[in-house]
């Protein structure tokens, strides 16, 4: 199961942007709500967390310890 | 074009004018469209157009000589962009590209120099968005300038790492923007540094400390 940005539908005004810079198409308006589908294509450019004027959108990262 | 009056309506540049005013200024926009990545404006040319947002979004930046990019501010339906040239008359201060589908309605640089002269009220207006402009830029040349923030965090992502099999919180930019008292803009610069130190390897959504003695001398660099 692919990691994907979440919604907080409490905070979505539907204004689109976000469905707008996805380069991947797995953003959509639904109603007024953005959904989410989960896609492999997506890459964490996280261009839809920096136009969302509402911060209802997020792509968290996981910290890591990996040392070769 | 009624569609023109009513977006003009809701531009701060061109608050509080009347019917009649917004039609005088509707008379010489024009629209424009562009696709994912097109550039609408180049660094350094000649500013000829001043533009505003009204759909989609558009990245506006700065490019180092080695090709990195300064994100400088996001620029959403309503707002404008590719101001200062117009206004002072010298070049294009940033690039800017859409970072989707856009469509942009655009002024000369003539006849904006032109309405300013007609309507004092959009100088005005004017004035003030370009001031909360300034404040916004201020604020980013006191991170870049005076703040280790790539230290602050190198120092967020050692603290916050999950160890031990054991998930760590996760976080957004946004949130590393928060806790090192910078700009999300800045977060992002400082990720790709840490990664072209070798300190950390970004992998999708993962945040992954490959070298931790880089990481620690990137702490501990003085400020």
């Amino acid at each position: 199961m692919a990691e994907m940005p979440v919604v907080d539908v409490a905070r979505c005004d539907g204004c689109g942007l976000c469905v707008g810079v996805c380069r991947c198409g797995a953003l959509m308006l639904v109603g007024s709500i953005v959904v989410v589908a989960e896609t492999a294509e997506c890459d964490w450019c996280t261009d839809c967390e920096l136009v969302c004027p509402t911060g209802a959108i997020s792509c968290p990262f996981e910290i890591i310890i990996q040392e070769t | 074009m009624a569609i023109q009056s009513e977006f003009l309506k809701g531009v701060p540049y061109f608050s509080g004018l009347g019917p009649a005013e917004l039609e005088s200024v509707g008379r010489v926009v024009f629209e424009k469209t562009a696709g994912r990545a097109e550039m609408l404006v180049l660094e350094g040319e000649t500013a000829t157009n001043l533009y505003f947002v009204g759909s989609g979004a558009v990245k506006v930046f700065r490019t180092s000589v080695e090709g990195k990019e300064q994100i400088l501010s996001i620029a959403r339906p309503g707002e404008s962009f590719n101001d200062v040239g117009i206004f002072d008359g010298g070049p294009n201060t940033a690039s800017a590209r859409a970072m989707g589908p856009v469509v942009l309605y655009g002024i000369k640089k003539d006849d904006v120099h032109a309405i300013l002269q007609a309507h004092a009220r959009i100088s005005l207006n004017v004035i003030r968005v370009l001031a909360g402009r300034v404040r916004d830029l201020v604020t980013l040349v006191e991170d870049l300038s005076f703040r280790h923030v790539i230290g602050r965090v190198a120092r967020i992502l050692a603290e916050q790492a999950g160890g031990n099999g054991e998930r760590g919180p996760r976080l957004t930019q946004q949130e590393m923007a928060a806790m090192a008292g910078t700009a999300r803009e800045v977060v992002g610069r400082s990720l790709k540094a840490l990664e072209e130190e070798g300190a950390i390897r970004l992998d999708r959504h993962r945040i992954i400390i490959t070298d931790k003695k880089a990481l620690r001398r990137m702490i501990e660099a003085p400020e």
